[in-house]
């Protein structure tokens, strides 16, 4: 329990901290802490059951649907929000891996790593597009429905 | 209608480019940067407008009678405040409360524009974050301290060494230099017991995450030219931080 609550209060303030770094909007900083908290919580909770990959690609769709809903809320563009909810996803760590086993000329590790380091990549962005075409399918419906009862 | 005069139709071309310039400098994504392009001028009364927006550049043309113009972008860095004003600016003028005038000289001050973190704050936040992210990697408390040294002497080697050669690939491939050496002798001196967390933790402010995942979704959303540019881009800045990284390694292993 300590573990998730050192885990939340880190990620929360390195992505209100890259907030900063970004040059975000001093009134969205504590916003974007809030959305890479949910992120990577969900992240680490997915990742001891199941493979890293599917828990990227379930904590980026969080992101992505609290991101766009913040939007709405704060009227703000959706990047503020998902870009602070997206770097402790990114696999920068396994990218600075991989360069330095390919600089130590060590290649299966550094392909190894490289490889996975593109399939997080991939991941976070099928999440950010799912969650846009969610998005977008959630905005329409009540649309629809409203058309239909009205011509009724 | 101000798209049938020439001299306002010029001056409707100039606003959107300036929007789409200050929005692609500032990291905002390419389609949206298109899309916002497109929405200005229809809103401000040229219908038909293209644009093609990659990471270096910007065409946009109105019509078939007038010349398409362009745009060259060398600097890139994420400002997202910028990002955000010009997208409240783009809002404003679809709805019709700004005049193309109001319209130009507002992006002309978003435009000119300084951060609102002082480079302090800015050090601040990247050696807080370096070390949240030493944690976050499975990292010992013992490492929090040693990684907020190393991310922020880092981060400022980055933003100095940048100012002095205006090369980014040497300014990080410095920087990154500075990290390992600093956890190097961090580790010598006592403080700080896993060299490779800390170095992680250190790094992540440089590292191009952010780039890498622009660079696939731009991949994906059919955008294959600022794609492959995001992606070579984002690949010099993992090799520079990779090779100041192995250079340390092979000096003190």
């Amino acid at each position: 329990m300590l573990h998730f609550i050192e885990q939340a209060l880190t990620s929360f303030v390195a992505s209100a901290a890259f907030g900063i770094i970004f040059n975000a909007p001093r009134r969205m900083l504590l916003h974007g802490g809030f959305v890479g908290m949910i992120g990577w919580i969900i992240y680490i909770v997915l990742e001891y059951a199941a493979d890293a990959v599917p828990a990227t690609l379930a904590a980026t769709i969080a992101v992505g649907v609290i991101s766009q809903i913040f939007s709405r809320m704060f009227r703000a563009p959706v990047i503020i929000f998902s870009v602070a909810g997206i770097i402790p996803l990114v696999p920068g760590g396994l990218a600075y891996n991989a360069m330095r086993s390919f600089v130590q000329n060590d290649y299966s590790a550094a392909m190894e790593m490289a490889a996975k380091a593109l399939m997080l990549s991939g991941a976070i962005a099928v999440g950010l597009v799912l969650s846009e075409v969610l998005n977008q399918m959630i905005r329409r419906i009540p649309a629809s429905l409203r058309t239909k009862s009205s011509s009724k | 209608m101000i798209g049938s005069n020439p001299t306002e139709q010029s001056r409707v071309i100039a606003i959107c480019l300036l929007a789409g310039k200050i929005m692609l400098q500032s990291g905002g994504e390419t389609y949206r940067v298109e899309d916002t392009m497109k929405r200005m001028a229809a809103a401000l009364g040229l219908p038909h407008s293209h644009s093609y927006v990659v990471p270096t550049g910007i065409f946009f043309s109105v019509d078939a009678t007038e010349p398409a113009k362009l745009i060259r972008i060398s600097e890139r860095t994420t400002d997202l405040d910028k990002v955000s004003e010009v997208n409240a600016v783009s809002r404003r003028i679809g709805q019709g409360e700004l005049s193309a005038q109001e319209a130009h000289d507002l992006l002309v001050q978003i435009e000119g524009k300084p951060s609102s973190y002082s480079t302090a704050v800015q050090l601040t936040a990247a050696a807080l974050s370096s070390g949240c992210f030493t944690i976050m990697f499975g990292g010992g408390w013992s490492d929090f301290l040693p990684a907020l040294i190393c991310g922020g002497i880092g981060y400022a080697a980055v933003i100095a060494f940048h100012q002095l050669v205006r090369v980014k690939f040497f300014a990080e491939l410095t920087a990154s230099f500075v990290i390992g050496i600093l956890a190097f002798l961090l580790i010598y001196m006592g403080v700080g017991h896993e060299r490779d967390k800390i170095i992680i933790g250190s790094v992540m402010p440089l590292v191009p995450g952010l780039l890498i995942t622009n660079a696939v979704r731009d991949l994906m959303a059919g955008h294959l030219v600022s794609g492959l540019s995001k992606g070579a881009e984002a690949f010099l800045t993992a090799f520079a931080i990779g090779t100041g990284i192995a250079v340390v390694f092979s000096l003190f292993m």
